[in-house]
Protein backbone atom coordinates (compact mmCIF):
# COMPACT_ATOMS: atom_id res chain seq x y z
CA UNK A 1 0.00 0.00 0.00
CA UNK A 2 1.44 3.51 -1.04
CA UNK A 3 2.00 6.89 1.33
CA UNK A 4 1.43 4.25 4.47
CA UNK A 5 4.08 3.40 6.64
CA UNK A 6 2.63 0.52 8.51
CA UNK A 7 5.09 -0.59 11.56
CA UNK A 8 2.92 -3.15 13.02
CA UNK A 9 0.64 -5.80 11.59
CA UNK A 10 -1.31 -8.34 12.87
CA UNK A 11 -3.08 -11.43 11.26
CA UNK A 12 -5.32 -13.18 12.37
CA UNK A 13 -3.71 -13.03 16.04
CA UNK A 14 -4.64 -15.45 18.31
CA UNK A 15 -3.43 -16.31 22.46
CA UNK A 16 -4.26 -19.09 23.79
CA UNK A 17 -3.39 -20.19 27.32
CA UNK A 18 -3.68 -23.30 29.50
CA UNK A 19 -5.04 -26.93 28.45
CA UNK A 20 -7.90 -28.88 29.23
CA UNK A 21 -10.12 -27.54 31.90
CA UNK A 22 -8.07 -24.33 32.40
CA UNK A 23 -7.80 -23.90 28.31
CA UNK A 24 -8.52 -20.02 27.64
CA UNK A 25 -8.82 -18.59 24.37
CA UNK A 26 -7.64 -14.75 25.22
CA UNK A 27 -7.12 -12.95 21.61
CA UNK A 28 -9.44 -14.55 18.79
CA UNK A 29 -7.89 -13.76 15.83
CA UNK A 30 -7.31 -10.18 15.68
CA UNK A 31 -6.05 -7.75 12.32
CA UNK A 32 -5.21 -4.74 12.55
CA UNK A 33 -2.36 -2.26 11.41
CA UNK A 34 -0.15 0.62 13.36
CA UNK A 35 1.08 3.30 11.21
CA UNK A 36 4.37 5.04 11.99
CA UNK A 37 3.90 8.10 14.09
CA UNK A 38 0.12 7.73 14.85
CA UNK A 39 -1.00 7.45 18.30
CA UNK A 40 -3.52 4.35 18.54
CA UNK A 41 -5.80 3.50 21.47
CA UNK A 42 -6.81 0.19 22.42
CA UNK A 43 -10.05 0.85 24.80
CA UNK A 44 -11.84 -1.83 26.69
CA UNK A 45 -13.39 -3.38 29.83
CA UNK A 46 -11.08 -5.52 32.17
CA UNK A 47 -10.57 -9.24 30.79
CA UNK A 48 -10.84 -8.08 27.35
CA UNK A 49 -6.66 -9.13 25.92
CA UNK A 50 -5.99 -5.55 25.73
CA UNK A 51 -2.82 -5.77 27.84
CA UNK A 52 -1.89 -9.50 25.97
CA UNK A 53 -2.19 -7.04 23.11
CA UNK A 54 0.35 -4.88 24.60
CA UNK A 55 2.88 -8.17 26.16
CA UNK A 56 2.83 -8.98 22.16
CA UNK A 57 3.51 -5.84 21.09
CA UNK A 58 6.60 -5.45 23.35
CA UNK A 59 7.38 -8.95 22.44
CA UNK A 60 7.11 -10.36 25.86
CA UNK A 61 4.27 -12.94 24.89
CA UNK A 62 4.22 -14.79 21.09
CA UNK A 63 0.73 -15.59 19.55
CA UNK A 64 -0.09 -19.44 19.60
CA UNK A 65 -1.73 -18.96 16.10
CA UNK A 66 -1.55 -16.26 13.44
CA UNK A 67 1.08 -13.60 12.59
CA UNK A 68 2.41 -10.10 14.11
CA UNK A 69 5.09 -8.34 12.25
CA UNK A 70 6.94 -5.32 13.05
CA UNK A 71 8.28 -3.26 10.27
CA UNK A 72 7.47 -6.17 7.77
CA UNK A 73 9.02 -8.59 10.35
CA UNK A 74 8.12 -11.12 12.77
CA UNK A 75 9.42 -10.54 16.57
CA UNK A 76 11.61 -13.17 16.96
CA UNK A 77 14.80 -11.44 19.59
CA UNK A 78 13.19 -9.39 22.22
CA UNK A 79 16.36 -7.63 23.14
CA UNK A 80 16.56 -6.49 18.98
CA UNK A 81 13.15 -5.45 19.40
CA UNK A 82 13.36 -3.15 22.27
CA UNK A 83 15.87 -1.38 20.83
CA UNK A 84 13.24 0.70 19.05
CA UNK A 85 9.75 -0.56 21.06
CA UNK A 86 9.42 0.57 24.85
CA UNK A 87 7.04 0.03 27.67
CA UNK A 88 5.37 2.59 30.23
CA UNK A 89 4.34 0.25 32.81
CA UNK A 90 0.65 0.31 34.93
CA UNK A 91 1.98 -0.02 38.28
CA UNK A 92 4.77 2.77 39.40
CA UNK A 93 5.11 1.59 42.52
CA UNK A 94 6.51 -1.96 41.50
CA UNK A 95 8.31 -0.42 38.33
CA UNK A 96 11.57 -0.13 40.15
CA UNK A 97 14.02 -2.23 42.20
CA UNK A 98 13.51 -0.94 45.46
CA UNK A 99 17.49 -1.83 46.50
CA UNK A 100 19.08 1.26 43.83
CA UNK A 101 18.79 4.19 43.45
CA UNK A 102 16.66 5.82 40.77
CA UNK A 103 19.11 7.29 38.70
CA UNK A 104 21.48 4.58 38.65
CA UNK A 105 18.27 2.78 37.07
CA UNK A 106 17.33 5.26 34.76
CA UNK A 107 21.51 4.89 33.44
CA UNK A 108 20.97 1.26 33.56
CA UNK A 109 18.25 1.42 30.89
CA UNK A 110 20.77 2.14 28.14
CA UNK A 111 22.47 -1.01 28.22
CA UNK A 112 19.95 -2.82 26.36
CA UNK A 113 21.27 -0.50 23.06
CA UNK A 114 23.98 -2.35 21.10
CA UNK A 115 24.91 1.20 20.29
CA UNK A 116 25.86 2.34 23.80
CA UNK A 117 26.17 5.87 24.16
CA UNK A 118 29.53 7.31 26.79
CA UNK A 119 28.62 7.93 30.17
CA UNK A 120 29.38 11.30 29.83
CA UNK A 121 26.46 11.41 27.08
CA UNK A 122 24.19 8.90 29.39
CA UNK A 123 24.69 11.46 32.21
CA UNK A 124 23.63 14.37 29.73
CA UNK A 125 20.78 12.60 28.06
CA UNK A 126 19.25 11.13 31.59
CA UNK A 127 19.48 14.92 33.11
CA UNK A 128 18.08 16.14 30.12
CA UNK A 129 15.29 13.39 30.41
CA UNK A 130 14.58 14.64 34.13
CA UNK A 131 13.90 18.02 32.94
CA UNK A 132 12.07 17.44 30.60
CA UNK A 133 9.71 15.56 32.80
CA UNK A 134 9.98 18.72 35.32
CA UNK A 135 12.38 17.23 37.98
CA UNK A 136 15.87 18.78 38.67
CA UNK A 137 18.35 16.25 38.74
CA UNK A 138 19.88 17.66 41.75
CA UNK A 139 16.55 16.75 43.55
CA UNK A 140 16.73 12.91 42.28
CA UNK A 141 20.39 12.45 43.23
CA UNK A 142 20.63 9.29 45.53
CA UNK A 143 16.70 8.73 46.03
CA UNK A 144 15.52 5.35 46.03
CA UNK A 145 12.11 4.28 44.54
CA UNK A 146 10.53 4.47 48.00
CA UNK A 147 11.03 7.79 48.87
CA UNK A 148 9.21 9.04 45.90
CA UNK A 149 5.43 9.21 45.63
CA UNK A 150 3.18 7.18 42.81
CA UNK A 151 3.03 9.86 40.32
CA UNK A 152 6.82 10.77 40.29
CA UNK A 153 7.50 7.66 40.06
CA UNK A 154 5.60 7.56 36.96
CA UNK A 155 7.09 10.27 35.58
CA UNK A 156 10.29 8.51 36.57
CA UNK A 157 9.21 5.92 33.72
CA UNK A 158 8.20 8.42 31.26
CA UNK A 159 11.80 9.98 31.83
CA UNK A 160 13.40 6.76 30.83
CA UNK A 161 11.65 7.02 27.46
CA UNK A 162 12.73 10.73 26.75
CA UNK A 163 15.77 9.00 27.69
CA UNK A 164 16.02 6.22 25.52
CA UNK A 165 13.98 8.11 22.50
CA UNK A 166 13.06 4.88 21.31
CA UNK A 167 10.76 4.85 17.64
CA UNK A 168 7.70 2.99 19.89
CA UNK A 169 6.09 3.35 23.04
CA UNK A 170 3.44 0.99 24.49
CA UNK A 171 1.88 2.62 27.48
CA UNK A 172 -0.31 -0.36 29.15
CA UNK A 173 -2.69 1.99 31.89
CA UNK A 174 -0.14 4.19 32.05
CA UNK A 175 -2.60 6.63 34.32
CA UNK A 176 -4.88 4.30 35.84
CA UNK A 177 -3.09 3.88 38.95
CA UNK A 178 -2.43 7.78 39.42
CA UNK A 179 -4.79 10.62 39.84
CA UNK A 180 -6.54 12.84 37.92
CA UNK A 181 -3.95 15.96 38.26
CA UNK A 182 -0.83 13.60 37.53
CA UNK A 183 -2.77 11.99 34.32
CA UNK A 184 -3.40 15.07 32.98
CA UNK A 185 0.28 16.14 33.25
CA UNK A 186 1.36 12.64 32.04
CA UNK A 187 -0.68 12.96 28.77
CA UNK A 188 1.05 16.11 28.38
CA UNK A 189 4.03 15.06 28.45
CA UNK A 190 2.99 12.14 25.89
CA UNK A 191 2.01 14.36 23.69
CA UNK A 192 5.48 16.26 24.26
CA UNK A 193 6.91 13.47 23.60
CA UNK A 194 5.04 12.85 20.41
CA UNK A 195 5.43 16.49 19.20
CA UNK A 196 9.33 16.30 20.00
CA UNK A 197 10.32 12.42 18.97
CA UNK A 198 7.16 11.67 16.21
CA UNK A 199 6.65 8.59 18.27
CA UNK A 200 4.24 5.88 17.54
CA UNK A 201 2.17 5.44 20.73
CA UNK A 202 0.33 2.71 21.71
CA UNK A 203 -2.03 3.80 24.42
CA UNK A 204 -4.00 0.57 26.84
CA UNK A 205 -6.69 1.76 28.54
CA UNK A 206 -10.49 1.57 29.91
CA UNK A 207 -11.16 4.77 29.77
CA UNK A 208 -12.42 6.15 26.66
CA UNK A 209 -13.08 9.57 27.42
CA UNK A 210 -9.23 9.74 27.57
CA UNK A 211 -8.70 7.35 24.25
CA UNK A 212 -11.18 10.10 22.93
CA UNK A 213 -8.70 13.18 23.43
CA UNK A 214 -5.64 11.94 22.76
CA UNK A 215 -5.96 9.35 20.05
CA UNK A 216 -5.31 9.50 16.48
CA UNK A 217 -7.24 6.11 16.00
CA UNK A 218 -9.27 3.99 18.72
CA UNK A 219 -9.23 0.38 18.91
CA UNK A 220 -12.53 -1.31 20.61
CA UNK A 221 -11.74 -4.77 22.49
CA UNK A 222 -14.42 -6.86 23.51
CA UNK A 223 -13.68 -10.82 24.96
CA UNK A 224 -10.79 -10.90 22.62
CA UNK A 225 -11.77 -9.50 19.39
CA UNK A 226 -11.89 -5.62 18.40
CA UNK A 227 -15.23 -4.88 18.16
CA UNK A 228 -14.75 -1.30 16.57
CA UNK A 229 -12.07 0.92 15.41
CA UNK A 230 -12.30 3.80 13.63
CA UNK A 231 -11.51 7.72 14.64
CA UNK A 232 -12.38 9.02 17.85
CA UNK A 233 -14.91 10.97 16.53
CA UNK A 234 -16.24 8.29 14.83
CA UNK A 235 -16.13 6.08 17.53
CA UNK A 236 -17.07 8.43 20.10
CA UNK A 237 -20.22 10.21 18.52
CA UNK A 238 -21.35 7.68 15.86
CA UNK A 239 -20.81 4.18 17.84
CA UNK A 240 -21.80 1.16 15.96
CA UNK A 241 -21.27 -1.57 19.01
CA UNK A 242 -23.19 -1.93 22.09
CA UNK A 243 -19.90 -2.88 23.50
CA UNK A 244 -18.68 0.96 22.91
CA UNK A 245 -22.04 2.22 23.78
CA UNK A 246 -21.93 0.51 27.09
CA UNK A 247 -18.18 2.08 27.49
CA UNK A 248 -18.63 4.98 26.81
CA UNK A 249 -22.58 5.24 28.79
CA UNK A 250 -19.84 3.99 32.27
CA UNK A 251 -17.84 7.60 31.80
CA UNK A 252 -19.34 8.83 34.96
CA UNK A 253 -22.50 10.59 35.27
CA UNK A 254 -21.39 13.52 37.36
CA UNK A 255 -18.61 14.85 34.60
CA UNK A 256 -21.77 14.38 31.61
CA UNK A 257 -23.63 16.49 34.29
CA UNK A 258 -21.23 19.39 34.37
CA UNK A 259 -20.40 19.46 30.95
CA UNK A 260 -24.73 19.83 29.88
CA UNK A 261 -24.24 22.76 32.59
CA UNK A 262 -21.31 24.30 31.48
CA UNK A 263 -22.93 24.81 27.70
CA UNK A 264 -26.13 25.58 29.00
CA UNK B 1 19.14 1.06 60.94
CA UNK B 2 15.25 1.14 61.41
CA UNK B 3 15.41 -2.92 60.59
CA UNK B 4 17.85 -3.46 63.41
CA UNK B 5 16.17 -0.99 65.89
CA UNK B 6 12.72 -3.16 65.41
CA UNK B 7 14.73 -6.48 65.92
CA UNK B 8 16.20 -4.67 68.92
CA UNK B 9 12.65 -4.46 70.38
CA UNK B 10 12.12 -7.89 69.98
CA UNK B 11 12.86 -9.97 73.18
CA UNK B 12 12.98 -12.97 71.51
CA UNK B 13 15.34 -11.67 69.35
CA UNK B 14 18.12 -10.09 71.83
CA UNK B 15 17.65 -13.35 73.98
CA UNK B 16 18.36 -15.37 71.00
CA UNK B 17 21.35 -13.20 69.88
CA UNK B 18 22.87 -13.17 74.01
CA UNK B 19 22.41 -16.88 74.39
CA UNK B 20 23.59 -17.50 70.64
CA UNK B 21 26.76 -15.32 71.18
CA UNK B 22 27.53 -16.67 74.32
CA UNK B 23 28.15 -20.61 73.09
CA UNK B 24 30.06 -18.76 70.21
CA UNK B 25 32.71 -17.02 72.83
CA UNK B 26 32.47 -20.15 74.72
CA UNK B 27 34.06 -22.03 71.73
CA UNK B 28 36.02 -19.07 70.39
CA UNK B 29 37.89 -18.01 73.92
CA UNK B 30 37.16 -21.10 75.96
CA UNK B 31 40.35 -22.94 74.71
CA UNK B 32 42.19 -19.44 75.89
CA UNK B 33 41.14 -19.54 79.84
CA UNK B 34 41.63 -23.69 79.86
CA UNK B 35 43.64 -25.76 78.76
CA UNK B 36 42.29 -28.38 76.01
CA UNK B 37 43.51 -31.80 77.41
CA UNK B 38 42.03 -34.46 75.17
CA UNK B 39 43.62 -37.50 75.91
CA UNK B 40 46.53 -36.29 76.44
CA UNK B 41 47.49 -36.88 79.70
CA UNK B 42 44.80 -39.52 81.34
CA UNK B 43 42.62 -38.69 84.62
CA UNK B 44 40.87 -41.03 87.05
CA UNK B 45 38.09 -42.20 85.52
CA UNK B 46 34.11 -40.74 85.87
CA UNK B 47 35.39 -38.14 88.58
CA UNK B 48 33.06 -35.94 89.51
CA UNK B 49 33.47 -32.08 89.60
CA UNK B 50 36.37 -30.88 92.01
CA UNK B 51 38.74 -27.88 91.86
CA UNK B 52 40.61 -27.95 88.80
CA UNK B 53 38.38 -29.79 87.38
CA UNK B 54 35.18 -28.39 86.98
CA UNK B 55 33.12 -30.48 85.44
CA UNK B 56 34.98 -34.10 86.04
CA UNK B 57 36.01 -36.65 83.63
CA UNK B 58 34.55 -39.00 81.63
CA UNK B 59 34.97 -43.19 80.92
CA UNK B 60 37.65 -42.76 78.91
CA UNK B 61 39.11 -40.23 81.92
CA UNK B 62 39.20 -37.01 79.79
CA UNK B 63 38.43 -33.74 80.86
CA UNK B 64 34.58 -32.92 80.51
CA UNK B 65 35.49 -28.92 80.30
CA UNK B 66 37.77 -29.46 77.29
CA UNK B 67 35.79 -31.98 75.82
CA UNK B 68 32.59 -29.87 75.82
CA UNK B 69 34.78 -27.12 74.33
CA UNK B 70 36.01 -28.83 71.17
CA UNK B 71 32.98 -30.08 71.07
CA UNK B 72 31.02 -27.24 70.86
CA UNK B 73 33.53 -26.29 68.31
CA UNK B 74 33.46 -28.94 66.42
CA UNK B 75 29.57 -28.83 66.33
CA UNK B 76 29.19 -25.44 65.66
CA UNK B 77 31.61 -25.85 62.26
CA UNK B 78 29.62 -29.24 61.50
CA UNK B 79 26.18 -26.69 61.47
CA UNK B 80 27.39 -23.77 59.85
CA UNK B 81 29.27 -25.49 57.12
CA UNK B 82 26.70 -27.69 56.50
CA UNK B 83 23.84 -24.86 56.35
CA UNK B 84 26.00 -22.82 54.26
CA UNK B 85 25.86 -25.61 51.44
CA UNK B 86 22.28 -26.10 51.69
CA UNK B 87 21.33 -23.14 52.01
CA UNK B 88 23.89 -22.14 48.66
CA UNK B 89 22.38 -25.14 46.80
CA UNK B 90 18.93 -24.49 47.71
CA UNK B 91 18.72 -21.03 47.22
CA UNK B 92 20.19 -20.89 43.43
CA UNK B 93 18.06 -24.05 42.59
CA UNK B 94 14.64 -22.66 44.22
CA UNK B 95 15.41 -19.29 42.62
CA UNK B 96 16.80 -20.37 39.38
CA UNK B 97 13.88 -22.89 38.58
CA UNK B 98 11.05 -20.22 39.77
CA UNK B 99 12.47 -17.62 37.52
CA UNK B 100 13.04 -20.01 34.40
CA UNK B 101 9.42 -21.80 34.62
CA UNK B 102 8.75 -24.54 32.23
CA UNK B 103 10.61 -27.62 31.52
CA UNK B 104 13.71 -26.62 33.96
CA UNK B 105 11.36 -25.54 36.85
CA UNK B 106 9.39 -28.93 36.73
CA UNK B 107 12.72 -30.98 36.15
CA UNK B 108 14.21 -29.14 39.34
CA UNK B 109 10.55 -29.34 40.99
CA UNK B 110 10.54 -33.23 40.61
CA UNK B 111 14.63 -33.34 41.93
CA UNK B 112 13.51 -31.72 45.52
CA UNK B 113 9.85 -33.53 45.87
CA UNK B 114 11.97 -36.92 45.07
CA UNK B 115 14.79 -35.60 48.15
CA UNK B 116 11.99 -34.60 49.88
CA UNK B 117 10.12 -38.05 50.30
CA UNK B 118 13.25 -39.94 50.58
CA UNK B 119 13.70 -39.67 54.52
CA UNK B 120 16.95 -37.19 54.15
CA UNK B 121 18.20 -39.06 58.32
CA UNK B 122 17.96 -42.68 56.65
CA UNK B 123 20.29 -41.56 53.57
CA UNK B 124 22.12 -39.96 56.04
CA UNK B 125 22.89 -42.92 58.10
CA UNK B 126 22.97 -45.18 55.67
CA UNK B 127 26.04 -42.52 53.64
CA UNK B 128 27.60 -42.55 57.18
CA UNK B 129 27.26 -46.25 58.20
CA UNK B 130 28.62 -46.75 54.36
CA UNK B 131 31.75 -44.52 54.62
CA UNK B 132 33.68 -46.58 57.79
CA UNK B 133 37.22 -45.19 56.92
CA UNK B 134 37.44 -41.96 56.37
CA UNK B 135 34.29 -40.18 58.16
CA UNK B 136 36.25 -36.61 58.78
CA UNK B 137 33.92 -33.88 60.21
CA UNK B 138 34.04 -32.15 56.60
CA UNK B 139 32.53 -35.06 55.38
CA UNK B 140 29.75 -35.46 57.87
CA UNK B 141 29.35 -31.59 57.60
CA UNK B 142 28.96 -32.14 53.24
CA UNK B 143 26.35 -34.98 53.85
CA UNK B 144 23.83 -33.31 55.83
CA UNK B 145 24.12 -30.29 53.38
CA UNK B 146 23.37 -32.29 50.87
CA UNK B 147 20.57 -33.74 52.69
CA UNK B 148 18.57 -31.05 53.88
CA UNK B 149 18.36 -28.24 51.03
CA UNK B 150 15.31 -29.31 49.47
CA UNK B 151 13.23 -27.12 51.90
CA UNK B 152 15.00 -23.62 51.30
CA UNK B 153 14.69 -24.80 47.16
CA UNK B 154 11.42 -25.00 47.65
CA UNK B 155 10.34 -21.86 49.57
CA UNK B 156 12.53 -19.69 47.59
CA UNK B 157 11.36 -20.66 44.38
CA UNK B 158 7.77 -20.03 45.66
CA UNK B 159 9.17 -16.59 46.77
CA UNK B 160 10.60 -16.71 43.13
CA UNK B 161 8.09 -17.31 40.82
CA UNK B 162 6.15 -14.64 42.87
CA UNK B 163 8.58 -12.14 42.54
CA UNK B 164 8.91 -13.14 38.83
CA UNK B 165 5.64 -11.63 37.64
CA UNK B 166 6.54 -7.55 39.51
CA UNK B 167 7.04 -5.24 37.30
CA UNK B 168 10.31 -4.15 37.81
CA UNK B 169 11.72 -7.70 36.27
CA UNK B 170 9.88 -6.50 33.58
CA UNK B 171 11.72 -3.24 33.28
CA UNK B 172 14.68 -4.73 33.69
CA UNK B 173 14.38 -7.28 31.17
CA UNK B 174 13.52 -4.18 28.80
CA UNK B 175 16.70 -2.62 30.35
CA UNK B 176 18.51 -5.12 28.84
CA UNK B 177 19.38 -7.61 31.66
CA UNK B 178 20.61 -11.42 31.27
CA UNK B 179 19.39 -14.08 33.37
CA UNK B 180 22.41 -13.70 35.91
CA UNK B 181 21.70 -10.06 36.28
CA UNK B 182 18.13 -10.51 36.71
CA UNK B 183 18.74 -13.11 39.28
CA UNK B 184 21.43 -11.82 41.11
CA UNK B 185 20.50 -7.79 41.28
CA UNK B 186 16.72 -7.71 41.30
CA UNK B 187 15.50 -11.15 42.73
CA UNK B 188 18.45 -12.21 45.19
CA UNK B 189 17.92 -8.60 46.85
CA UNK B 190 14.33 -9.39 47.43
CA UNK B 191 14.72 -12.48 49.03
CA UNK B 192 18.29 -11.81 50.99
CA UNK B 193 15.92 -11.90 54.56
CA UNK B 194 14.27 -14.42 53.95
CA UNK B 195 17.33 -17.22 52.55
CA UNK B 196 19.02 -15.51 56.13
CA UNK B 197 15.95 -16.73 58.20
CA UNK B 198 16.52 -20.22 56.12
CA UNK B 199 19.93 -20.09 56.68
CA UNK B 200 19.43 -19.92 60.88
CA UNK B 201 17.38 -22.91 60.15
CA UNK B 202 19.55 -24.90 58.42
CA UNK B 203 22.32 -24.32 60.60
CA UNK B 204 20.19 -25.44 63.74
CA UNK B 205 19.06 -28.50 61.50
CA UNK B 206 22.84 -28.97 60.65
CA UNK B 207 23.67 -29.35 64.22
CA UNK B 208 20.93 -31.55 65.47
CA UNK B 209 21.15 -33.76 62.44
CA UNK B 210 25.20 -33.75 63.49
CA UNK B 211 24.16 -35.03 67.00
CA UNK B 212 21.77 -37.17 65.97
CA UNK B 213 23.92 -39.72 63.93
CA UNK B 214 27.09 -38.82 66.12
CA UNK B 215 24.99 -39.97 69.15
CA UNK B 216 23.72 -43.40 67.33
CA UNK B 217 27.87 -43.62 66.51
CA UNK B 218 28.21 -42.82 62.92
CA UNK B 219 29.67 -39.77 63.76
CA UNK B 220 33.11 -38.51 62.61
CA UNK B 221 36.13 -40.55 63.59
CA UNK B 222 38.85 -38.27 64.34
CA UNK B 223 37.31 -35.76 66.86
CA UNK B 224 34.93 -34.56 69.42
CA UNK B 225 31.32 -33.03 69.01
CA UNK B 226 28.47 -32.64 71.19
CA UNK B 227 26.72 -35.81 69.73
CA UNK B 228 30.11 -38.07 70.10
CA UNK B 229 29.96 -37.03 73.75
CA UNK B 230 26.59 -38.45 73.94
CA UNK B 231 27.49 -41.51 72.40
CA UNK B 232 30.54 -42.02 74.85
CA UNK B 233 27.85 -41.97 78.08
CA UNK B 234 25.49 -43.64 76.14
CA UNK B 235 28.02 -46.60 75.65
CA UNK B 236 29.79 -46.33 78.73
CA UNK B 237 26.35 -46.23 80.19
CA UNK B 238 26.72 -42.86 82.33
CA UNK B 239 23.10 -42.97 83.73
CA UNK B 240 23.28 -46.15 85.56
CA UNK B 241 26.47 -44.93 87.16
CA UNK B 242 24.56 -41.46 87.76
CA UNK B 243 27.14 -39.52 86.34
CA UNK B 244 25.20 -36.89 84.87
CA UNK B 245 28.26 -34.45 83.81
CA UNK B 246 29.41 -36.79 81.19
CA UNK B 247 25.88 -36.59 79.17
CA UNK B 248 23.61 -33.12 80.94
CA UNK B 249 26.19 -30.15 79.83
CA UNK B 250 26.53 -31.21 76.17
CA UNK B 251 22.60 -31.66 75.99
CA UNK B 252 22.06 -28.30 77.39
CA UNK B 253 24.64 -27.09 74.76
CA UNK B 254 22.77 -28.65 71.74
CA UNK B 255 19.61 -27.24 73.11
CA UNK B 256 20.26 -24.05 74.04
CA UNK B 257 22.07 -23.35 70.64
CA UNK B 258 19.29 -24.66 68.49
CA UNK B 259 16.60 -22.75 70.90
CA UNK B 260 18.68 -19.50 70.38
CA UNK B 261 18.85 -20.01 66.58
CA UNK B 262 15.04 -21.21 66.62
CA UNK B 263 14.28 -17.58 68.88
CA UNK B 264 15.96 -15.90 66.21
CA UNK B 265 14.13 -16.82 63.51
CA UNK B 266 10.94 -16.91 64.50
CA UNK B 267 11.74 -13.13 66.02
CA UNK B 268 13.32 -12.17 62.89
CA UNK B 269 10.00 -13.77 61.03
CA UNK B 270 8.24 -10.74 63.40
CA UNK B 271 10.30 -7.70 61.90
CA UNK B 272 10.85 -9.07 58.30
CA UNK B 273 7.15 -9.42 57.35
CA UNK B 274 5.18 -6.75 58.10
CA UNK B 275 1.85 -8.49 58.18
CA UNK B 276 3.18 -9.90 61.25
CA UNK B 277 4.27 -6.38 62.92
CA UNK B 278 2.19 -5.87 66.25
Amino acid sequence: MPNKNVIFEAKDLVKEFGHGKTHNVVLKGLNFEIEDGEIVTIVGGSACGKSVVAKHLLGFMQPTKGELFYKGKKITNQRDHWQTVQPIFQDPFSAFNQFFSIRSQLEDSFKVLYKRPSRAEIKERVDAALLAVNVMPSDLKEKFPFELSGGQMQRMLLARIFALKPQVLIADEATSMVDACVRANILDYLMKLKKELNMTIVFITHDIGLAYYVSDRIFVMHDGGIVEHGTPDEVALHPKSNHTIQLLEDIPDIHKDWIKRKRA
Amino acid sequence: MKLLKNLLKEPAFVFGVCLFSLTILLALLGPLFVKINIGSEYLPYIQPGSEGLALGSDHGGRDMVSMLISGLQNSLYVGFLAGIIATTLGTFLGVYAGFKGGFIDNFINMVTNLFLVIPSFVVLLLISSSLEGGRSLQLIAVIIGFTIWPWTARSVRAQTSSLKSSEHINLARVNGADTFCILTKHILPYLLSYVFMVFIIQVASGILQEASISMLGLGPYDSVSLGIIMNDAMRNEALGDGAWWAFVPASMLITSIVFALYALNTSMEGVFNPALRK
